[in-house]
Formats: C-alpha cells, structure tokens, sequence
C-alpha cells in the first residue's frame, strides 16, 4: 500500500462517511424527539436517487404518483377524524392532497423538457421530503407514546413495506445520476472530485444549519424540548405531534439530500439506502443517540474503516464494519453503573 | 375437563393426524412451522418475559446450520455429535455477545443484534468452505436406531415433538425460581436486585437458552432440506422471528406456535394471491406484511394469543388462601432485641452543587421501629437511596450488623438481611399476587435452571409457595392470593411489596412512604398491619412525611428538612420540638 493509495483511500472514505454522518445525524435527530429509532432513514436514499434518474430519464418519477396515493390516504384519516369540524380539514388537505397534486403536476410538466441538473434535484427533493411527515402521520403518530419496543418494530416493518415498495415501483436495476459539478483538482498527489468535495461541504453545511436550528430558533427548542420530556414539553404548550412530523421532515430532507450527493459516486438501487442508513446508524449509536460530533466523527472514521477495508478485505468489508459496534458497545457498558438506573 | 385442556387436545390430536390427511405441500408448511416455532420460543422467553429484543436469532439459527453442515460433509461426523458442537458454539458465541451487550438498557440490544445478523450473514457468505452464495449440499439425514430420516415427511413427527418438549421445558422453567427472576427483569433492574436477583446473569441465561433454542432449529433445517446456504439467515429472517413472537404473542409459548403458524401461512398465500391481484410480479406480499405488523401494533400489542385467551372461559381459579404442607424455608436466627442493626454515620449526599443529605446520622436496635420523617423535598428518598444501595454516599458511612454497607450494590445488601419496598410499587402487573411474593424468597431458595427445566424443583417450589401464603395470610392479602398483581388497588399493592419484602425474611424492613397516596380507609389498613408487625418484633425503618401516620407507630423518630437532622427522639417528644413544627408548618415571623 502505497501513500498514494492510501491518500485515496481516506479520500474516499471521508466522502462516503460524510454520507453516513449525515444520516447519523437524521438517525439521532429523529430519535431525541420521538424516541424512534429510524430504521427506514435509507429510503429517502434510495427514492430520491432512483426519482432523480427517472427525471433524468425525462420520466415522471413513480414517487409522486406514490405520494399522492399516500397523501390522499393521509388526508382521508385526517378529515374522518375531523369529521365534524369542517374548519379542521382545510389544512390537512392542502398539506396532503393538494401539495402532492401539484408536484405531479409539476413533474408532469417538467420531466419531458430538459431542465438544468439543479432544477431535477430541487424537484426530487421535493418529491421525497413530504414522505417523512405523511410516513409519521400514518404510522408513528396514533402509537406516539408506546413503549420504545413497539415503535422499533413499527420503524422495522415501515422500512420493510417501503423497501419491497421500491422495488414495486423503481425495479431492480440500479442507477448511477449525473454529478453536480465534473471538475477534478489535484492536490498534490491527490485526485480530488468535485463531487466529493460536495459532498463533504454540504454535510459541514447541514451541520452547522442543525447546530443554528437547534440553538437558536424557536421551532428547534420546541424540538429539544419533546426530546427531553414529552408530557412536560406537551405542558407547556409545545404541540408533540407536530414536533414529531418536524423531526420526520428534518430526516426525509436530509435522507434525501444524502441520496442526490452520493448517487453521482455510487450506484443506487431500492435497497441500497439501507447498508448505508444502518452505517449512519452505527455512527449514531457509537455517538450513544445523543451527540451530534460524536456521530459526525465516528460517521467518518467507519468511512475510512469500510474503504480500507474494501481495499484490502472486500469480502469482508461489512463485517468489519458491523463488528466495530461491538468493541464501542463494550467501552460503553464498562463505563456503566448497571444498578440504581431507572430505565423509564 | 376446562375447554382449555379439549383444545390442547384437539390441536395435540390435529396435529398427529395432520400428516395423514393433509395435502404434502401443508404438511411441508407444517413442518417449517415446527421449525420456526422453536426459534421463536426462545423470543418469547428472551423478548416477552425477559423484555430483551433480539433481530438477531436467524444468525444462531445459521451458526446450527452451518455447523452441522460443514462437520458432517467434509470430516463425516455423526449429526447428533455435530448437535453438542453446535450448541456448544453457540453457547459460547451467545456469551460473548451478551456479555458485550446485555448490560446496556433499551436501544442498544436491539441496535447491535441488527449489526451481528447483518456480519453473520456475509460470514456465512464468504468464509471459505461454506460454499459461498450456493451454501452447503448433500448433507446426510439425521440417524436414529439404524432408521435414516430421509424425506421431508419423516421429520414431521421428530420436529413436532421438539416443539411440544421444548414449550414444556420453557413452561417448567417460568414456573419455577430462575424463572420468576427471568419474568422480573421487566419490572426493572432495581427491584429484581433488591431481592438479591442477579439480573445480569438472567439476562444471560434467556440469551443463551434462546440462542441454544434457534440453534436446534437450525440444526433441524440443515438436515430437513439436507443443504444449506446463506439467505435463510439473513437479517430479514431474524426480524421475521421477531414479527411472528408479536403476532402470535410474545408473553406466552403458544403464542410462539401460533406466531410461526400465522406468520408462514399468510406469507405463503400472500406470495401466491398478491401477484395475481396486482398483475405482475414482486414481493407484494412484504409490503402487505409491513403495513399489517403496523396496524396490528396500532391496534394491539397482545398478539393472537390474547384473543384466544379471551374467547375461552378462564381456568379454574385455585381455591383462595390455601396453604399446602411444606417443608420450612431455611429462616435467619431471630437478633436479640437491642442487637445494633443500621449505623448510619454522617452520611451526606451532593448532586454537583446541591446537597440533598447533610451529615446525618442515627441507628435502629433490632425489634425497634424508627420513622424517618420529613416535609415534601426534605431528602428522604435520598436518604432511603443510600441505606438500600441504590446511590452512592459522598462522604460518611452506613454499617449493617456492623459490615460497612455504603458500597455495596442492593444484590449484596439485600443478602445481609434488609428488604424493601417501593414507593411507587414494583410489581409484575400480570403474575399473581403469591407469584410477586415468591420473588421475596428468591435468597432463601437454591433452584437453578436445569433442575428448573427438568422439575426437579418441585419439593423447594411448594415450600417457596407454602412460605409465600403464609406472608399472605399475615398481611390479610391471602383471599387475593391468585388474582393479577396489577388488578388490585394502590393500597393492596402497597401491602402486597410489604408482604413480598417479609417473604425475603429480613432482619430490618426498609418501607418507602408506605402511605403515599393512599385513601383513609387504606391508610388506617396499613397503619393497622404496621402495628402487627410492631407487635411480632419486626424492626423496620419507615419513610415517610405524614406526621399523623407514623406517630403512633413507631418506637422513634428522626425528622429531616433540607437534607439535614432537625429532631430526633420520641415521637411526643419530637412533635413538641419547635424546628419540627416550624419545618411542618412554616416559621412565625
């Protein structure tokens, strides 16, 4: 292995673990909130590479006929549950039937024409983020307060009717998406892509935007506070549902986004957002679901891990990295009173 | 005969003839259902009665697989030597991944079982010799007395019987000591520790028995189909495990039976069913199952099981209050009267910059009861927290019998003969009321899992039970002995943690606001079983800030307010004491 090689390699694998630190970072958001533990967070990978290919492409994406059935789905359990305060079911079915109508609409008019690249993937992301609220609405929201067990098997069977749905509408063949920017520099010995470069800029991005989000607006302290007490934050008039579907929205739009950066690099198919959700997942856990620098820094070190590891082991490329949880589950229960804790 | 036992016998019965009246393709279904009932016992041990969720047993299900099917094609082992090595390797696979993850409480179980079912899967994938992606082939079939099981059909019968044996064992086992310490892990760690349960080693033990359950079964369906490959591993198997323990209802074994059963007819005909509907192909019947586990766990989290357990008339309730002939329990010599038993010197609790318990110091002499009273915030509980175990002190230290208890965990100071109970009562809702107090002799009994498995406990379980009512009969709770913990109301629960902390025969009774919350008519209950107490020479350290309540019960009294020792003394003596009306009744200006 040369110094080359291995420059490369850590290149490669801050790009890729760039990606794992974003949905890390969905994974704790989501979790501090409501407790979820997102399981389906590589979905919105998946749908938001494969429906920017279908733009690409010139086609309609699946996902928006999806979305308006799931909308309409949405909005009629809303309104029979508002069914006598007409006034009530105004917003349901703007947020759930209209907004979907018009994004097909939109994408009907769009796709045929060739739009710039950056247009297709404002359009994509469009298209994926309302999956985050309305997947709350429907299967999180009626069980808010359930025990931490049932909402992880809920998370685990969403994740399993989203995934075979994927493969419904998208196929099984995997896609590749045309990068942002093409530009290469050297940097030294260095190849450096612009698209990795992306990649890695806009994760610092996000970050700093959530770290802002979560300390200086209102809607990101309403937020902190349903992560830290549910009943007391639902007391001081905090609305915990619509925290909720917050945090869903939050982890649909970075899922998302994390799906259109790394499709240019990756090849992406309907599952594929799952190996990489469940390294952003590790990333989490080391970070024990609570530290968002703690997830970043360990989203990269498994980056690097997995591309050394794929260079010099490929085989056995996953298992290395999901054995690296055990040694971290380790340090953390030697760390641990085991007695006197209340788990409530 | 209850309904219940005609239709044990009907399913026993149907499933004897099953094989000579059902079509080849049911009986073939029937058999993996055997199959996957087994693993999905050791979920219903591991995640109904232990409350720890495992995605993960498909990876043990592989390790029995693949063990057998590599010993037995490339060196010519015998299967059933090739069993013990399985259980063997999954026993010790099972310890190292427990012991690395057991200790962490909620997500973290779950979490990491994900991981090791996700790198078990590319490890039987990928190390060489287990034949990559097309697995293992020609495996021989089981022998047994000279007769080959070669079709798929002949293991019906041996599957089966595996199935019924291994409920019965499981059954044994949850009716039995280890078993009530396995059931208590859910009412949270710090009561099953204050009865000197050693929670982490039962943790371990369901782990190991549920691994050591889906390594059977693995072992099972490497010599059925008599190859073996990767993808029945997968992690998708192991969360189908898990979904058929929550549809068929995971706080009992049939539910496990008829999880597996639902689970593997309704993918079947879904798989055959939904492609027609939709008109192409696709695994329709994955999404189909997505969307049923979430209305299901929407609507209930009981599974199939309950539902059956609805529709059928209720066993037969044991008579109330019996108390059957039984050898003692082993019982602690009585401590003579004014024999020194807790020490408390100078103790003091900081949290960061607040001090909740302040240099506080006083003793109990066996036979005595002492109140510890204070307003609302005075640093009771801390003070309660320290003497059991459950926080640390800051500075001083806390004697019992003269051993030094300040740090000891509550398993080691519950062995020295001090009990407690909970101010918010830690009870198992669904085990009886006796079941409860039978927890309380968890130190006084020897049974381990084997002989729990095997019955061999039986003479010990009807003296727990016999020692179990008595208590019962003692605290007045003995006409609601078989009712579920959780139907009675606070008062009784409050009685029923006293009655379960005497079942643990203590030298000193640590009470924890008895009285919290209680109506009149429950307090004057209580009051009235204090003071029989009193009268058997129990000694007891009560908590509490009801003045009224304790004052006539108790020998002396020590009164806290902001974390410090105010008055001590009698109790008419204390009431007179002019720092104690000013800190009950605010300062006169």
């Amino acid at each position: 292995m040369t110094s080359d090689i291995i420059l490369f390699l850590i290149q490669d694998g801050i790009a890729n673990g760039a990606i794992y630190a974003l949905l890390g970072l969905a994974i704790v958001l989501v979790f501090a909130v409501t407790r979820i533990i997102m399981v389906p967070q590589g979905i919105f990978i998946s749908y938001a590479a494969l429906s920017l290919s279908w733009l690409e492409s010139n086609l309609v994406p699946p996902t928006a006929w999806l979305l308006l059935a799931l909308g309409l789905l949405t909005a009629g359990i809303e309104c029979w549950q508002a069914r006598r305060r007409p006034r009530a079911m105004r917003a349901p079915l703007v947020k759930y039937v209209v907004l979907p109508a018009a994004l097909l609409g939109l994408c009907w008019l769009l796709a045929p024409q060739d739009l710039p690249q950056m247009a297709r993937m404002a359009l994509a992301l469009a298209l994926v983020v309302p999956f985050g609220p309305i997947m709350y609405r429907l299967a999180f929201q009626p069980v808010a307060g359930a025990s931490p067990l049932v909402l992880l098997l809920i998370s685990v069977a969403v994740f399993i009717a989203l995934t075979s749905l994927g493969l419904v509408i998208f196929g099984p063949e995997g896609v590749r998406t045309a990068p942002i920017a093409t530009a290469s520099f050297t940097l030294g010995v260095l190849d450096l892509s612009a698209q990795s470069l992306w990649v890695v800029g806009m994760t610092a991005l996000l970050m700093v935007l959530l770290y802002l989000f979560f300390g200086r607006t209102i809607a990101g302290k309403a937020l902190h506070a349903t992560a830290v007490n549910r009943i007391g934050a639902k007391l001081v008039g905090i609305e915990t549902n619509a925290a909720g579907g917050l945090a869903f929205t939050l982890a649909a739009a970075i899922g998302a986004l994390s799906g259109i950066l790394i499709s240019p690099i990756t090849t992406i198919y309907y599952d594929t957002g799952f190996l990489m959700g469940l390294k952003g997942f590790i990333a989490a856990i080391i970070g024990g679901l609570l530290s968002y620098p703690l997830t970043v820094i360990s989203a990269l070190v498994i980056g690097i891990i997995e591309s050394f590891s794929s260079f010099s082991a490929s085989l056995y490329k996953e298992v290395i990295v999901f054995s690296l949880i055990l040694p971290v589950l380790l340090l953390r229960s030697l760390g641990r009173r085991d007695i006197g804790e209340d788990e409530q | 005969m209850t309904s219940r036992r005609i239709l044990l016998l009907i399913v026993l019965a149907g499933l004897a003839v099953a094989p000579a009246v059902l079509s080849p393709f049911m009986v073939t279904l029937l058999i993996f259902i055997g199959i996957y009932s087994i693993v999905a016992l050791g979920l219903v041990l591991l995640t109904g009665v232990a409350g720890l969720t495992s995605f993960g047993q498909a990876a043990f299900v592989g390790l029995g697989a693949y063990t057998t099917a590599y010993l037995t094609t490339t060196i010519g082992l015998s299967p059933w030597l090739t069993l013990l090595i399985g259980l063997g390797l999954t026993a010790a696979a099972a310890f190292v991944l427990g012991a690395v993850t057991l200790r962490l409480s909620g997500h973290y179980l779950p979490v990491s079982t994900i991981a090791w079912g996700i790198s078990s899967y590319y490890l039987f994938a990928h190390v060489d010799g287990l034949g990559g992606a097309t697995g293992i082939t020609d495996i021989p079939p089981i022998e047994a007395f000279g007769y080959p099981f070669l079709t798929r059909e002949s293991l019906y019968y041996p599957i089966w019987l595996t199935v019924l044996v291994t409920m019965q064992l499981i059954v044994n086992l949850l009716d039995s000591r280890p078993g009530r310490a396995i059931r208590a892990l859910r009412g949270g760690i710090l009561m099953a520790e204050s009865f000197g349960i050693a929670t982490p080693r039962y943790k371990m033990a369901a782990f190991i028995i549920s691994a050591l359950l889906a390594c059977i079964a693995g072992w099972l369906y490497a010599h059925l189909l008599r190859f073996v490959n990767p993808t029945p591993f997968h992690l998708d198997a192991g969360i189908n495990y898990l979904f058929m323990v929550v549809i068929g209802g995971a706080s009992q074994v049939w539910g496990a039976v008829l999880g597996a059963g639902i689970l593997t007819i309704l993918q079947n005909y879904l798989q055959d069913l939904l492609p027609h509907l939709f008109g192409q192909t696709g695994n329709y019947e994955a999404i189909a199952l997505g969307v049923c586990i979430v209305l299901l766990l929407q609507r209930t989290q009981q599974g199939a099981v309950s539902l059956l357990d609805r529709l059928l008339p209720p066993p037969p309730a044991a008579p109330p209050g019996e108390v059957t002939a039984a050898e003692r329990l082993p019982e602690r010599p009585p401590l003579p009267p004014g024999t020194r038993l807790l020490v408390v010197m100078g103790a003091s609790k900081r949290f960061g910059g607040l001090t909740a318990v302040n240099n506080l110091s006083f003793s109990i002499e066996a036979g005595e009861i002492v109140g510890l009273i204070g307003p609302n915030g005075a640093g009771k509980s801390t003070a309660f927290n320290l003497i059991s175990g459950v926080l640390p002190l800051s500075s001083g230290e806390i004697r019992y019998l003269g051993r030094r208890i300040d740090n000891r965990s509550s398993r080691r100071i519950a062995r020295l003969g001090l009990a407690r109970s909970f101010q918010h009562t830690r009870l198992l809702p669904d085990m009886t009321v006796i079941e409860n107090v039978m927890i309380g002799a968890h130190l006084r009994s020897r049974a381990g899992i084997l002989r729990a498995l095997l019955r061999l406990d039986r003479a010990e379980e009807r003296s727990i039970r016999a020692e179990a009512a008595r208590h019962l009969h003692r605290v007045g709770l003995a006409d609601s002995m078989h009712l579920a913990a959780g139907s009675l109301a606070l008062g009784q629960q409050r009685i029923l943690e006293i009655a379960r902390a005497l079942c643990a025969d203590p030298t000193l009774l640590l009470l924890d606001e008895p009285a919290a919350g209680l109506r009149y008519q429950e307090k004057q209950t209580l009051a009235a079983l204090l003071s029989q107490l009193r009268s058997e020479n129990v000694s007891i350290l009560l908590v509490e800030h009801d003045m009224d309540f304790v004052m006539n019960l108790v020998d002396r009294l020590v009164v806290v307010d902001f974390g410090e020792m105010i008055a001590q003394g009698l109790p008419e003596q204390v009431q007179a004491d002019p720092r104690v009306v000013e800190a009950y009744l605010g300062g006169i200006e």
